[in-house]
């Protein structure tokens, strides 16, 4: 978790920190659930610290998938590094939009 | 409670603390919405990991259902938040 908030602060753009933030973020968490569920040694805390981690697995990537799509369109700037941008060149190639 | 559980939890308490501050310094100076959108998100997964380690310390597990409401509200939050960007909100 750590190294997911100073990778939040470091990175150059948003689509980098929002690589650092999720991945690093879901991993930590399920280091962190994964650790309560080993020191009860129960199974009534093994199930929700289970459903916790399935849970981040899931909506972490819909979560990073949804904002990274929306602040695209809104015109986020890529980094300058950046070498590739498949979406803008399909886009330039279909400039006459199709329909529907 | 043992004495590595003891300093272990609290090792990663400080370490959760710092990284709740630096998303914090990411919510204020970023310089885009959806920036500050991811910050949050990292945040609430902060306070998730958090209420898990208070969870060891004092040998409640009721603190687990707590981080999975948690982890659904942020998650409905994450999702509202981006559908308002798309929608076009002011930069």
């Amino acid at each position: 978790m750590l190294l997911s908030a100073i990778g939040l602060v470091k990175m150059p753009d948003l689509f980098t920190r929002m690589h650092a933030a999720t991945k690093v973020g879901t991993v930590g968490v399920s280091g962190i659930v994964l650790a309560v569920a080993v020191h009860f040694e129960q199974m009534k805390v093994a199930a929700p610290a289970l459903l916790i981690i399935v849970f981040f697995l899931a909506t972490a990537p819909i979560a990073a998938h949804m904002i990274g799509r929306a602040a695209y369109e809104m015109g986020v700037e890529l980094w300058k590094g950046t070498v590739i941008d498949e979406w803008k060149k399909q886009k330039k190639s279909e400039s006459p939009p199709p329909p529907g | 409670m043992s004495p590595v559980l003891e300093w272990g939890s609290t090792i990663s308490l400080y370490m959760l603390l710092v990284s709740m501050a630096l998303a914090f310094v990411r919510v204020i100076r970023g310089p885009s919405l959806p920036d500050r959108i991811i910050a949050l998100d990292l945040i609430a997964s902060v306070v998730v990991g958090i209420l898990c380690i208070h969870a060891i310390r004092s040998d409640e597990y009721v603190y687990l259902t707590a981080g999975i409401a948690l982890a659904l509200i942020a998650f409905i939050g994450t999702v509202a938040l981006a559908l308002f960007i798309r929608r076009g909100a002011p930069h």
